[in-house]
């Protein structure tokens, strides 16, 4: 039966699967609407976390990007789950008992100018005035999921278009109608519950073509073991270990070594400071991401608190430990498919290659003599069709046909390659990307390249879209809680009833999907540099003031304000000059990915600095902090209804 | 901030000292298990996953060089078991203690309005 077949069976069945769950899960109060009833137990929660977690950036792109990375990869690796130890430790049981709805909800009462019973908050400019870190902590929320979900919604787009064989557009399109319908009718609740669901789709997809793949190649059922043993016979390079014999091959070709780490000195000293400070920025950024802290409201305790960080991040090791083998298998199934393959007719090319061909994601420009060859050389013939810059006046339709001419009488038309590699307007950073497959394209390509079933096949596809559309969801569910609950109901206007809030949290979110649905028609252009932002953006905002929030009773408003502004401005115009104003890495030669981590730093700095000038946190805030630092009993805390503010 | 009503009478004075040096040694266990953890945490990733990973890629198992598995597998694999400790060790830690404040008449207040399947 053919890929389509099951695509179709696959997509279609697990997509009733979700809309059964939203159904099933309906809310109709705002607390089960933002963090479903606080009912959710710990290892389901902890799956709905790593749905939540794992993006289509996840699924499609992290083992693509490892595969071409080697060693540095691991900055993904450790940066994307090693966040989780400092949201387990620092942020998600704390958070759990201070037991409001949201990030900006608790930033802004631990930083409250005042509270509520001293001064009549009866105007809009008060509210702010009062409680600005409340306002910008809102602002930062809103900001960081929007740059995310628009990511998300380009990736449901791109799997539909390569299985389905629709549009991009449509693509999204039908993206856009399924994350409305089940968000907006189960709110939090049922977007944890259809998560599970989700999670589930999304790593039997990602661990059976590795596992199948890793038995055919090392003859071990364990990714995570055959990717450190060695290559079984009738396969190229047999009885060596796949590591050493991946080495080797990227040698020959030119590639720099797989596994090599990085020294102190010279350019790979460089190197490892950038590594270093990649990862940090990773790692604390995950832990300040407002979606993902969201989830530590939705349980019952502190205790379920602490268990569902545990159960979250072994669910996504689950992911995170088979992806770098998944990229390993990878490289070493794709450099042996292309290399030295003759090709006289269209079907001797692989037949991965075939089929990513029409997407453009991969392209052959040959030397002439009619073999395949990939390598880092002046010699390498596989580019794929990135955008090329305006500037330049290159089209791919012309190198194609010029390129096709000169293969058949090398007086005619003109080497593609020479000219990509020689044109003044195409930066070094598209020259080197546009060498070999896109590696978007190299998980969902994987199965091909290894030649396995056509169902496996399917089956990533189902897996993808469940990424993409799980943390679509969760991001979009944060920014409809900023909006109408630390918005409207904390700052706009305190006396909205339950039903008003609900009405417009519903309203929002699918006002929500059609901006992120719009991003993901009309790409900006930077999608996949719109996450690095929200990484660096979240760890130079709310995670120092979180974590002095909990840890340290003396800082006040003004110092944690001031801290959150510096982090972020330098961040955000650091980013900003680096990536789309040409400004060099001025910042010890730090790439805009890494430089969260100098703006956390600053922020901890100008916090730090500032607190013994100015006032301490007033009583009221002081005991809430005492309270939030108790042990906490067992079982169910507070009933909803019988509490005093909600 | 609005505490929730505490209904129950205040705990006698004696009992007060007992229940804030109770409370104080909480958190300063709490402290000392988080600083170890995150010790190990950053030894582990940051050390052994990026700063020394090169002088311990002249070590193998099997077929990893030893400074790639620890940034491309053992990382992870300890992150999943410190988080494990931590949940153990303070929900253990947690028990003694509110179990020895409620002997002492201490009534644990809850922080916020949330919790509980309302």
């Amino acid at each position: 039966m053919s890929v389509k077949f099951w695509t179709y069976l696959f997509v279609g069945a697990s997509f009733a699967l979700y809309l059964f769950i939203a159904w099933v899960c309906r809310v109709r109060d705002t607390k089960g609407f933002y963090v479903a009833g606080g009912g959710v137990p710990a290892a389901a929660n902890g799956m709905a976390t790593g749905a939540d977690w794992m993006s289509a950036a996840s699924f499609l792109g992290m083992a693509g990007l490892i595969s071409v990375m080697g060693f540095s990869g691991g900055q993904f690796l450790m940066g994307w789950t090693g966040g989780y130890v400092l949201l387990a430790l620092l942020l998600a049981p704390y958070l759990r008992k201070f037991g409001r709805f949201t990030v900006p909800d608790f930033i802004g009462d631990r930083y409250s100018i005042s509270t509520s019973q001293t001064i009549n908050h009866d105007s809009l400019l008060h509210r702010i005035i009062y409680n600005p870190a409340r306002f910008v902590a809102v602002l930062c929320a809103i900001f960081i999921s929007f740059t995310y979900v628009a990511g998300q919604m380009r990736g449901v787009g791109i799997v539909f278009s390569r299985f389905l064989e629709v549009e991009v557009n449509t693509g999204v399109i039908i993206g856009m109608c399924i994350v409305f319908v089940y968000a907006t009718l189960g709110g939090m609740k049922g977007i944890t519950w259809t998560q599970v669901a989700q999670y589930w789709v999304l790593i039997t997809a990602f661990l059976v073509p590795a596992i199948a793949i890793s038995i055919k190649l090392t003859g071990n059922p364990l990714p995570q073991i055959g990717m450190g043993s060695t290559i079984t016979p009738g396969n190229p390079g047999e009885g060596a270990y796949l590591l050493e014999k991946l080495n080797a091959i990227h040698k020959d070709l030119g590639f720099s070594s797989y596994t090599d780490a990085f020294g102190f000195s010279g350019e790979s000293g460089s190197k490892l400071l950038n590594m270093l400070f990649v990862t940090i920025a990773l790692m604390v950024g995950t832990a300040g991401l407002p979606h993902v802290i969201v989830r530590f409201y939705t349980v019952k305790n502190v205790k379920a608190a602490r268990w569902s960080a545990f159960w979250a991040l072994l669910f996504i090791a689950l992911l995170y430990l088979t992806a770098p083998a998944t990229a390993v298998f990878a490289r070493y199934s794709m450099i042996n498919s292309i290399n030295g393959t003759v090709v006289q007719k269209q079907e001797d090319k692989p037949s991965w290659f075939r089929n990513w061909e029409k997407t453009g994601l991969v392209v052959w420009l040959d030397n002439g003599d009619g073999m395949m060859r990939f390598s880092n050389g002046d010699d390498n013939e596989i580019y794929n069709k990135q955008p090329l810059p305006a500037a330049s006046g290159l089209t791919w339709d012309q190198l194609l046909t010029d390129h096709a001419k000169w293969t058949v009488d090398n007086t005619q038309g003109a080497d593609a390659r020479a000219i990509l590699r020689d044109n003044p307007d195409i930066s070094a950073a598209t020259k080197k990307k546009l060498k070999g497959p896109d590696v978007d394209i190299i998980v969902l390509a994987s199965p091909e390249m290894a030649g396995l079933a056509n169902w496996i096949i399917a089956l990533v596809a189902a897996g993808g879209l469940a990424a993409a559309l799980s943390t679509a969801s969760g991001l979009l569910l944060v920014i409809s809680s900023s909006v109408a609950h630390d918005l409207y109901y904390r700052i706009g206007n305190p006396n909205a009833s339950e039903k008003s809030r609900l009405l417009l949290g519903r309203g929002v979110i699918g006002v929500a999907v059609v901006v992120a649905g719009l991003f993901g028609i009309y790409p900006p252009g930077f999608v996949s540099q719109v996450v690095a932002f929200a990484f660096g953006l979240a760890a130079a905002s709310f995670f120092p003031a979180i974590v002095l929030g909990i840890f340290n009773k003396r800082v006040g408003t003004v110092p944690a304000l001031m801290g959150m502004i510096v982090g972020l401005g330098f961040t955000a115009s650091y980013i900003i000059g680096n990536v789309y104003l040409g400004m060099p890495t001025w910042c010890f030669g730090i790439a805009a990915t890494g430089i969260g981590t100098v703006g956390m730093l600053l922020n901890f700095f100008v916090t730090l600095g500032l607190t013994p000038f100015f006032r301490a946190p007033s009583p009221e805030v002081i005991a809430m902090i005492d309270s939030v630092r108790e042990p906490e009993k067992e079982g169910p805390a507070v009933m909803i209804e019988t509490a005093d503010v909600h | 901030m609005n505490n929730p009503s505490n209904t129950s009478s205040a705990p006698p004075a004696e009992n007060a000292r007992a229940i804030a040096d109770s409370l104080r040694r909480y958190w300063r266990s709490n402290i000392l298990i988080m600083s170890v953890l995150m010790l190990i945490w950053a030894a582990v990733g940051l050390g052994c996953g990026v700063l020394f990973a090169d002088a311990l890629n002249q070590f193998s198992i099997g077929g990893y060089p030893l400074g790639f598995w620890f940034a491309q597998q053992g990382s992870i694999i300890v992150f999943v078991l410190l988080i494990l400790v931590y949940c153990v060790l303070l929900n253990k830690l947690d028990k003694k203690h509110h179990d020895e404040l409620e002997s002492l008449g201490h009534e644990t207040r809850s922080a916020g309005p949330a919790g509980g399947e309302g």
